[in-house]
């Protein structure tokens, strides 16, 4: 069992992972952030890299990443700077990173330093499992697990093969569509969810279009916890860190 | 090297390394479906004559293979052939895709459609395809290109399409299939993308290519007819590949054949503006395939400049940066200037006023004839027409004339 995994199962509760953007308010936040979002009680972090060409992304992650790009945010950089307090941070780091970002710093070269960074696990959101063979050497060289989605276009068959190829802990995608916050969810993603959940060896979170308590205590029914992103960039940008703090905390309401 | 059974893209839809299906797991679905459409198509004969007789009776195939006698004296070197893709119906090579695409999409159910567009010449194809065969129509396309296209905006309308303005980075080509591949990973149930060039994830570049190939099959067969030979160079134009794979595909094996593909130098590649990705770029993955790419060190993607919005795209296509590093084909650059002049030479001339695009193809053809003997023979891809530059052109020339 993997650390991402440890974390997320075991705990007695459901599990919430909030997604930020490395660098939006300039990359001497991160730390700040990170350590507050873990004192908060998340399970894990999700560190977006920003990218030029987010295309699984809707407005508000993509404004966070041109802020980020803005202040001359880098992978490298970021990486460096976790380096300096990973000890401080005891939950998994996870990265979301367009493969690009990762081409260009060389796969191995980048495996290595995420590792010495603290990185657990990265998520790619341009990287179907069909291309996977390209970067996986890399990540199990250095122990990182690469985390894969599925969606509501995923069929049967591909799930159970994705489960079968799965580390850390599955990314159920719960709209059809890109990142950002949604009113409703498909009429389908209960059955959705239960059926990744029947295929998983390892956890099951569901993320994309979760903003609000309501949605997390809904899907945290059929599966093991959520990923929240677009909200608490939002969240950040505003200030808003009391809002941050109570809806990190949904999770632990769930009864499982 | 050696390409006399040249054979790509393999199962998995890469050339070598590039190429590749690197898109969001929602997209894989439809992406393996168009894949498995696309094969059966070509088993079936049905659809074959159904797109050879929209070729021949809406598009107007054949298009003409034109030796350009005045810019052959004005060159002064080998004969210059020009294949009249822009003689085309909507003026250029695009719909030889698209209406292929479309065929595709109705077999798949599809009838929704969404494209990109730089030049706009991509957008009227799919719109005019898509009053054709009754299918709604979405058209992404940057806030630059509609400001530098209004007439093709215009045409587009007209033809019953939505066009949406895309504000994002420098608001050209790569921000429109950015947004138009959001479109389509959150419409994909009913909606087809019906990408523009030799990009994007398999089977894109493999089947975009195909359809163009008609461009090189026909002008293999005119050329024969005429000349009882192959030609020695052929030369066009490159913003994501697609018209120069065209002509160039069914002479790949043709060892004898010199190719060449042009980019947009735009303001000289000595700046840091212009659209010359294999002269300047390096491999990297983007729009769901591993190409050569203007990017920075970090793997941010850098913004592409040319004077010409169908070239004006920081990529190029996957088989394109495969036969760049077997050396199979040479890839050159031509400036803005060099373009604009061009284009008024051949409307001078030859009294065929060219796409701005096209005009790179025509200034490096120029060049190279100069360079080869006068038995020999260039065959350059005409790839559009140029009324949709006509308000560019005036107000580049306007100061000086
Ligand atoms: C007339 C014309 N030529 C060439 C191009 C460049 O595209 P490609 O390289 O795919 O042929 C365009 C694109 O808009 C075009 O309109």
């Amino acid at each position: 069992m993997d650390k991402i995994q440890k974390a997320l199962s075991d705990t007695g509760k459901k599990a919430f992972v909030p997604y930020i953007m490395a660098g939006d308010g300039g990359l001497r936040c991160l730390k700040d952030r990170l350590l507050y979002l873990q004192e908060c009680g998340a399970d894990a972090i999700e560190i977006g890299i920003p990218f030029s060409d987010p295309v699984a992304d809707g407005p508000t992650i993509q404004k966070a990443g041109i802020r980020a790009l803005k202040e001359g945010t880098t992978l490298k950089k970021v990486l460096e700077d976790l380096k300096e307090y990973k000890h401080e941070i005891t939950i998994p780091l996870i990265l979301m990173t367009y493969l690009n970002p990762l081409v260009a710093y060389g796969f191995y070269n980048f495996a290595e330093n995420a590792k010495l960074a603290g990185i657990a696990g990265c998520i790619i959101p341009d990287l179907p499992i069909e291309e996977e063979e390209i970067i996986l050497p890399a990540l199990d060289k250095a122990n990182i697990s690469l985390i894969r989605l599925v969606t509501l276009t995923t069929p049967a068959e591909r799930i159970k093969e994705i489960g079968e190829r799965a580390s850390g802990f599955i990314y159920a995608v719960t709209v059809t569509g890109i990142t950002g916050t949604r009113n409703n969810f498909n009429k389908d993603l209960a059955e959705f969810l239960k059926t990744v959940k029947s295929m998983s060896p390892v956890p099951v979170l569901a993320g994309f279009g979760v903003s609000n308590a309501e949605q997390v205590e809904e899907v945290c029914k059929y599966c093991d916890g959520v990923i929240v992103g677009s909200k608490i960039v939002d969240l950040f940008d505003q200030g808003e860190l009391d809002e941050i703090n109570r809806l990190v905390k949904t999770a632990d309401a769930v009864s499982i | 090297m050696k390409t006399s059974t040249y054979n790509m893209p393999d199962q998995t839809g890469h050339f070598g390394q590039y190429g590749g299906r690197f898109v969001p797991e929602t997209l894989m679905q439809a992406v393996l479906e168009l894949e498995k459409e696309y094969s059966r198509a070509l088993e079936d004969a049905e659809f074959h004559v159904e797109l050879q007789k929209l070729m021949k009776d809406y598009v107007g195939r054949e298009t003409p293979l034109y030796l350009a006698e005045n810019l052959t004296q004005h060159a002064g070197g080998a004969k210059i052939h020009l294949k009249r893709e822009d003689l085309n119906h909507t003026g250029a090579h695009k719909i030889n895709n698209t209406v292929g695409q479309a065929l595709l999409a109705v077999r798949m159910g599809k009838r929704k459609i969404v494209a990109e567009t730089g030049a706009g010449q991509h957008g009227v194809a799919t719109a005019t395809v898509c009053a054709l065969m009754n299918l709604d129509c979405v058209i992404f396309m940057g806030k630059e290109d509609i400001r530098r296209q209004q007439l093709n905006v215009f045409r587009m309308e007209l033809l019953g399409a939505k066009v949406v303005s895309v504000d994002a980075g420098s608001g050209t080509l790569k921000d429109a299939v950015n947004e138009a591949l959001r479109y389509w990973v959150t419409n994909v149930r009913d909606t087809h993308y019906i990408l523009g060039s030799v990009m994007g994830p398999h089977p894109f570049p493999k089947m975009v290519r195909d359809f163009q190939s008609v461009i090189g099959k026909e002008t293999k067969k005119q050329f024969i007819e005429k000349e009882g030979k192959l030609p020695d160079a052929l030369v066009a134009c490159i913003g994501g590949g697609s018209n120069s794979i065209g002509l160039f595909y069914p002479f790949i094996e043709d060892e004898s054949v010199e190719i060449y593909g042009v980019e947009a130098a735009g303001l000289g590649l000595t700046t840091e503006k212009h659209a010359a990705s294999l002269s300047k770029g390096k491999p990297g993955v983007l729009h769901g395939a591993m190409m050569y790419l203007l990017q920075d060190e970090d793997g941010q993607i850098q913004e592409a400049h040319s004077i010409s919005a169908g070239l004006d795209y920081p990529g190029i296509g996957p088989e394109h940066s495969y036969l760049h590093d077997i050396n199979r084909i040479k890839y050159e650059a031509v400036t803005d200037e060099e373009a604009l002049e061009a284009f008024q030479l051949l409307s001078k001339l030859e009294g065929i006023i060219p796409a701005l695009e096209s005009a790179h193809a025509i200034a490096y053809a120029v060049k190279l004839a100069a360079k080869m003997s006068k038995d020999e023979n260039i065959v350059v891809c005409l790839s559009g027409r140029g009324d949709k530059d006509v308000q560019t052109i005036k107000d580049k020339l306007g100061g000086e004339e």
